[in-house]
């Protein structure tokens, strides 16, 4: 192993691979904010020319520095404009946002600048000690596992998202799955819900809803209440002010801990990712937190931001190990990668490491590298990219827009998405103006597909539902669903009626 | 009635809908063959829609106690909606329905630069010089952008000049 990592080092430290690093996460980061354009469409422009480059190992550096880089930029779209263009930054606009609105943008980056720093490097050493150890946790995982996972991961979402409402946010998440089956899916040999509108064949674009969801209804509320944009002008003064207090780095070190180890694990799975890792990082560290520091959460929380860029980075670099060790892609944007690698003649899998160790080692150690180069170039950055905060409302609203309308347009180069967009995005608004929390829906939507997918699988090898009880791992994570599920309402009714009982009045 | 009452009450005639579809009009579709399969493609929707039904019914009949929080300095309260610009806002969402009718026939550059210059007019911009340059730089930024670096084919000029 210890050769290896020579190799690697060799390999990672040639002048031509560090400007791959370089590059692939300048790309990125520009790209990669603005809105719509997420890291699955960046790096699948972008395998051209990995491919054209020759090299294996530079070419899978091009596109991991990419992948990072999209990351990040998503996330300062996220804090800047409450617009993420990558599902796996929307837990990051939960407090970034936020804290941006209260004048605190610079801070609010840097610290998502050193969380993913933290994330990406922690995640990188673990893939360096588990990538041979961890392929075969994931080997253990059978379809109807990954089945009741993802019902794990939904019901925690909605049951955190909605902050005591949990109806809500599981009606929201029902409504997420039930968009996702709209067209064609891969199992089925057939279209459904389209209602013979050759348009719908595809389904709604993920990027779609996302606008839709996310970037369009703060765009009209903008519109709206003139009052919530001056707020964010007042920021742009304070930009100045990159730095975190001593006491708040004291608050972030457990919480980038925690993250990095459970954002890699989450990582590790096949079809969990950067988008489960980020929500149930943010879940768990509101959970964890006392009280007092949980009220904080969702007004400009600082453990809140930085819970979910710990997790998302870790878990990107988490998802490199099945790809690396199995030749299995566990997300959308590996799944490229493994399609950039066939091309280059490399067969990712068990054999990768003892074949060709140069590709394994320098793609793990240029992982670090990447994350040292987001740190040292976004960081000085900051001031600039936070700059966009200080465009005339006039000007800003319109180019918003044009971006949702561009980001959906791009994806299925197809008008009739524009319209789908406005219509969800009127949708999306008015469930704002009801306090019904959108993310579920999002998320339901992204996961639809694969949970569709492995209930699929597992009916069919079992010939019906009895997977459910016949697996003691499926039913003790499906009973854990249930569970995250029920326990805030049953909490809720308890501190109900232990006020009844001290005769407090409960207020309605 | 609240408003997010009635939002559970369209999602429960969406999930009707939505289950009528699952429970009745999709199976007959199946090929024999696959009437003998443990899973069909209504079975997923089917449970949704039961799912769905139950949690609107939950939502509309109240079982779940919201604490009806008093909307912040820079929350909307839908209760007064006209208080604010509303008019500004419905004539953006004209303005982009009109761009997706008319990005594919008008070519993008005139299409984008019109839908910049009249967005900003339509909050309130009056310098127009301003207005007109900045939209022209950056449709032609972004054009250049998307169809010579990431090679996405969008139609620049209108119908009648050629591609």
């Amino acid at each position: 192993m210890l050769e290896g990592i020579l190799i690697g080092l060799s390999a990672a430290f040639s002048i031509q691979n560090l400007l791959m690093v370089i590059a692939g996460c300048l790309i990125g980061t520009f790209i990669g904010m603005l809105p719509g354009l997420g890291p699955m469409s960046i790096i699948a422009i972008m395998i051209p020319v990995a491919i054209s480059l020759g090299d294996p190992a530079a070419a899978l550096i091009l596109l991991a520095g990419v992948y990072y880089g999209a990351i990040f930029g998503g996330s300062t779209s996220s804090i800047l404009l409450n617009a993420p263009g990558v599902a796996g930054t929307v837990a990051t606009s939960f407090d970034g946002y936020p804290m941006a609105r209260k004048g605190q943008a610079g801070k609010a980056l840097t610290i998502a600048a050193v969380a993913s720093f933290s994330g990406g490097t922690i995640g990188a050493i673990l893939l360096a000690i588990f990538a041979p150890a961890l392929s075969s946790v994931a080997l253990l995982f059978h379809s109807a596992e990954y089945f009741a996972l993802m019902v794990v991961g939904l019901s925690a979402i909605a049951a955190f998202a909605g902050s005591g409402q949990v109806a809500k946010a599981l009606m929201m998440t029902i409504l997420g799955l039930m968009l996702a089956t709209v067209g064609e899916g891969a199992i089925f040999n057939g279209a459904r819900f389209t209602f013979g509108v050759m348009d719908l064949q595809s389904g709604i674009s993920f990027i779609t809803l996302a606008m839709a969801m996310f970037a369009l209804p703060e765009a009209l509320f903008l519109v709206l209440n003139p009052a919530r944009s001056s707020q964010g002008d007042g920021s742009s003064g304070a930009i100045t002010n990159l730095r975190f207090s001593r006491e708040e780095g004291r608050k972030m070190v457990p919480v980038i801990g925690r993250q990095s180890l459970q954002g890699f694990f989450i990582g590790v799975l096949p079809g969990a990712g950067a988008t489960i890792a980020s929500f149930l990082g943010y879940a768990v560290e509101r959970n964890l937190a006392n009280p007092e520091e949980q009220k904080e959460f969702g007004n400009g929380s600082v453990k809140g931001l930085a819970a979910p860029e710990t997790a998302n980075n870790a878990a990107c670099t988490g998802s490199f190990v099945p790809l690396l060790t199995l030749g299995i892609p566990g997300s959308g944007t590996t799944a490229i990668l493994l399609g950039a690698l066939i091309a280059l003649n490399v067969t990712p899998g068990p054999r990768l490491m003892t074949d060709e160790p140069q590709i394994f080692w320098a793609v793990i150690i240029s992982m670090y590298i990447g994350n040292l180069v987001l740190l040292v170039l976004n960081l000085p950055l900051i001031p600039y990219i936070a700059k966009i905060l200080a465009i005339p409302r006039n000007f800003l609203i319109p180019f918003i827009l044009f971006f949702t309308l561009m980001g959906a347009y791009i994806g299925q180069n197809n008008a009739t998405e524009l319209l789908i967009l406005v219509g969800l995005g009127v949708m999306a608004t008015v469930l704002r103006f009801a306090n019904f929390p959108l993310a579920p829906l999002l998320i339901g939507f992204i996961l639809g597909t694969m949970l569709e997918d492995n209930f699929f699988r597992s009916m069919m090898l079992y010939r019906g539902p009895e997977f459910i009880w016949e697996r003691p791992m499926t039913a003790g994570l499906l009973i854990l669903a249930a569970v995250l599920v029920v326990l805030p309402g049953f909490r809720a009714a308890r501190a109900r009626a232990k006020a009844r009982t001290r005769g407090v009045a409960d207020g309605d | 009635m609240a408003l997010d009452r009635w939002i559970a009450l369209i999602f429960v005639a969406f999930c009707c809908a939505y289950g009528y579809v699952a429970f009745f009009a999709m199976d007959g579709a199946l090929r024999p063959f696959e009437l003998r399969n443990p899973i069909w493609p209504s079975t997923f929707p089917k449970i949704l829609s039961v799912i769905g039904l139950v949690l609107g019914m939950f939502v509309l009949l109240g079982f779940e106690k919201s604490e009806e929080s008093q909307p912040g300095a820079t929350d909307i309260d839908y209760r007064r909606l006209t208080d604010y610009n509303l008019g500004q806002a419905i004539g953006l969402l004209v303005l982009m329905v009109v761009y997706a009718h008319t990005l594919r026939p008008m070519g993008f550059l005139l299409t984008t630069t019109l839908f910049l210059v009249t967005g900003s007019a339509l909050l309130g911009e009056r310098r127009w010089l301003l207005m007109i340059v900045v939209a022209a730089l950056a449709t032609g930024f972004v054009w250049y952008l998307v169809q010579q670096v990431l090679g996405i084919f969008l139609r620049p000029l209108p119908f009648f000049m050629g591609n």
